[in-house]
């Protein structure tokens, strides 16, 4: 089938400091054609699609689209144009209500009430539910989700860019979405779909472009292509998957029993009668959409949030009551998931950071002093162990990209010969091959007889890795199954479903 | 109980509509300066400012109105060293408004040499004809200068600005996360400085209020700490412009109340009495920001952070 093109981009640069984000990029969307731009963390794809919808300048090369000389100089005039964007982070309003992120992302907004019911009329025609009078705040990721994708129909686009939409749903919604995406496209709407999912590229685009380093390095027709081959093309390596050693089951490490505690933050979820326990060389890997009580679960085990004694066990010692240091001494360590700020102090060094979580384990102090050959060897040890590309161990923690802080972060941890080890979301954006070892090194930990929970929304990580499967849905954990016979539908189900979106596409079918 | 018999009910509520003026006009300043997420702690200084220019405008030109007029504007020009400050040169801004505050007391007591003991032009009440007449009503309601109402008037305003119109969304949405604010293509800094400037303005005419109406006549560190009452207020009123009428009612109640007291010979210490604004708004200050109440809840989510463009 041959369509007219909508965007041609032709011979694109930029350059940031020290990087080249994208070099000589060039490829064609067509009317109406799913294309995926496919690429790992740090490949490019978000300097890209911020270019076509006006955010950032190209240093070189030109866009046109349907033949005219497109070059947007701020997103109001892309918009303008008929280029609307989801975002992959959300540029959401928590405490503003629906119908006002919609006006704040149009520009010309109708009043109010007549806004909410066009938002009423559009989110019943594509299946996505919404009711425009609540707030943001309150809603689910997949929920905010719709609110972007809805702000963007309300404008009648003629492309949609959609930066890594799938990354927040469960399986469930993740249908629902491509159901809509298809029923754009047939109606002629072309959508750039950015993403590292090679699966979900196969079942929905028509075309993908790969990107590796900020260059094209090639472009494939997904559903001809293998993930196999995509996954080569955009790494540029062959990868190996973990290996584990299988080993027996041993005492339990880690003890939590009906632990409900309120959420200290704005509009978080409560933990509910959480229980579970985590044996010598287990990994227990712990599923839900974002929001769903994975920071407040990580509070409860770091000890930033408290308990009652015989809530929290480590290692067989009442524990709840300890705060994060004496948890630390009794042999728990834990990472968690915001790595500018929580897991790391952004302006101090490696090895000041490296001397914060590891102190105690490590023995980095005498008579309340520094020990500050010590603590550089400690940083040097991480820093070399785990492949963190860095000049020197006196370099601040914000300097390093996330990937390679997030490698610095999770090795500190790892490597104070932990009892029980709790981590969030070890992997996230980080590339293939760093997540690759990463993954190893915590499975090397359990081999050597650690407990470890694993929280995470990157489901394929979490089969790979744990032994047992559970979920959090709005504060709840789920009885934790072993990871071996389960299904993704099962775990789908587990992870709440679709939040009540399947009725509306029955209901259009 | 304390002796209420020589107080007149109908006095007391019209003076502290007078006594909350200034506190009122920066508090709603501040308001919308916080809505946009930036915390300017300089409300202080910038009211005192406000004074003393509005004072010399006014002896200089005979005219109140210009004085109001001008005391805005030496307002807003200081503040406008905050925005410049914090928002292009991505200053602390706790820092930057202490520094703000310590600077308008010096330059106020500076350019205020010679100005003391000379009055400045009467601003007299708003002529209702009968209606002042009216008993109590009257003595509340229609005996007011001008400003009193503006003051109540601007409260109204702030409220549907925010509430109804796009540019109240858009300083909110700026307030509440400003990295969406700027990948959706609003210009947060830009929208910031406005809102800085208004800020600076309503505080600068609260300040002249102090050295026009309420004192009036000019004297060193004639604001006394209004300009922390001011910032206690918004805390107070959760960020809601209403809240801040009843918050500066209030504060201006507490304050009037006092010194009709120590006029009746109260049997508390003339200090306690004095003190008591102040370890009330320290007080409310401390209950509203433990953290774990409803006022975290409602504080614009990006107080106080710089905002600088990544991309």
């Amino acid at each position: 089938m041959t369509r007219d093109i909508l965007l041609d981009v032709a011979g694109i640069s930029k350059s940031y400091p020290g990087v080249k984000a994208n070099e000589d990029v060039s490829f064609k969307i067509g009317v109406g054609e799913v294309h995926a731009l496919l690429g790992e963390n740090g490949a490019g794809k978000s300097t890209l699609v911020k270019m076509i919808y006006g955010l950032v300048k190209p240093d070189e090369g030109r866009m046109s689209l349907r033949g005219k000389a497109f070059a947007p100089s701020a997103p109001s005039v892309a918009r303008e144009m008929g280029v609307a964007m989801v975002f992959q982070h959300f540029s959401l309003f928590e405490a503003l209500n629906v119908a006002e992120n919609v006006a704040l992302g149009m520009e010309n907004p109708p009043p109010m009430r007549e806004l909410a019911a066009r938002i009423r009329a559009v989110s019943e025609e594509y299946g996505l539910p919404l009711d425009p009078s609540r707030m943001v705040g309150d809603l689910s990721a997949g929920e905010r989700q719709r609110v972007e994708i809805i702000r963007c129909l309300l404008q009648d686009p003629k492309l949609l860019i959609m930066d890594e939409p799938t990354s927040v749903l469960t399986p469930q919604e993740v249908e629902i979405l491509f159901k809509t995406l298809r029923q754009l496209s047939a109606e002629g709407t072309a959508i750039l779909y950015i993403s590292h999912k090679l699966e979900e590229i196969r079942t929905l685009c028509d075309a993908a472009t790969i990107l590796r380093r900020g260059k094209v390095v090639g472009s494939a027709d997904p559903r001809q292509s293998t993930a196999r081959e995509l996954a080569e093309m955009m790494v540029g390596a062959t990868l190996t998957p973990p290996e584990r050693k299988a080993t027996a089951k041993g005492d339990v490490m880690l003890g939590v029993t009906e632990v409900s505690v309120a959420s200290p933050i704005p509009f978080g979820t409560s933990l509910k009668d959480v229980s579970f326990t985590v044996a010598r060389g287990e990994v227990l890997g712990i599923a839900g959409v974002a929001g769903n009580g994975q920071d407040e679960l990580l509070l409860a085990l770091s000890g930033e949030l408290k308990t009652a004694p015989d809530k929290v066990r480590i290692n067989g010692r009442a524990a709840g009551d300890f705060g994060p240091a004496e948890r630390r001494r009794a042999g728990l360590v834990a990472a968690p998931e915001d790595r500018y700020g929580h897991a790391a102090a952004p302006d101090m060094s490696l090895v000041e950071n490296a001397f914060l979580t590891g102190a105690i384990r490590r023995n980095l102090s005498r008579n309340g002093f520094i020990d500050w050959p010590a603590t550089r060897a400690f940083a040097d040890e991480v820093i070399a162990t785990y492949d963190v590309r860095t000049p020197g161990n006196h370099v601040a923690a914000r300097a390093l990209s996330g990937g390679n802080l997030q490698k610095f972060l999770i090795g500190r941890e790892l490597d104070q010969t932990p009892e029980v080890i709790v981590i969030n979301q070890p992997t996230w954006g980080v590339d293939a091959a760093a997540a690759a070892a990463i993954r190893q090194a915590i499975l090397n930990r359990a081999a050597e007889g650690a407990g470890v929970v694993v929280i995470s929304q990157d489901l394929d990580e979490l089969l790979e890795i744990a032994d047992m499967f559970a979920v959090l849905n709005e504060g709840r954990l789920s009885k934790p199954r072993p990871v071996k016979g389960l299904t993704i539908d099962e775990i789908g189900l587990m992870m709440g479903g679709a939040h009540g979106m399947e009725v509306a596409h029955h209901a259009e079918a | 109980m304390m002796d209420f018999g020589s107080i007149n009910p109908a006095v007391l509520i019209a003076s502290l509509m007078v006594a909350a003026v200034p506190i009122m006009l920066a508090a709603l300043g501040e308001l919308v300066v916080e809505k946009a997420g930036v915390l300017n702690l300089g409300v202080e200084g910038m009211m005192i400012v406000g004074a003393i220019a509005g004072f010399i405008t006014a002896v200089s030109t005979g005219s109140p109105v210009l004085g109001f007029v001008g005391g805005a504007a030496a307002g807003a020009a200081l503040s406008l060293i905050f925005a410049f400050l914090t928002q292009f040169l991505l200053t602390n801004q706790v820092a930057t408004g202490l520094a703000l505050t310590l600077f308008g007391l010096g330059l106020s007591s500076l350019t205020g040499q010679g100005y003391n003991g000379i009055k400045p032009p009467h601003t007299g009440a708003v002529p209702f004809g009968p209606l002042a007449d009216i008993p109590f009503f009257g003595r509340v309601l229609f005996s007011h200068d001008w400003v009193v109402y503006f003051s109540i008037f601007m409260v109204a305003l702030i409220w549907w600005v925010l509430k109804s119109t796009r540019l109240g969304l858009i300083i909110r949405a700026v307030g509440e996360n400003h990295d969406a604010a700027h990948s959706l293509g609003y210009k947060v800094n830009r929208i910031r400085l406005g809102c800085i400037t208004f800020g600076g303005a309503m505080a600068g005419m609260g300040g002249a209020y102090i050295s026009l109406v309420r004192v009036p006549q000019w004297v060193d560190g004639i604001t006394s700490g209004a300009g922390w009452i001011a910032l206690a207020i918004v805390v107070f009123a959760s960020w809601r412009p209403w809240r801040v009428l009843i918050g500066a009612y209030l504060f201006g109640g507490i304050t009037v109340l006092q010194l009709n007291l120590q006029a009746a010979g109260s049997a508390i210490p003339v200090e306690y009495l004095s003190m008591a604004p102040y370890l009330i708004t320290i007080l409310v200050l401390v209950i509203m920001s433990s953290g774990r109440g409803k006022a975290s809840l409602s504080a614009p989510a990006s107080l106080g952070q710089n905002f600088h463009a990544s991309s």
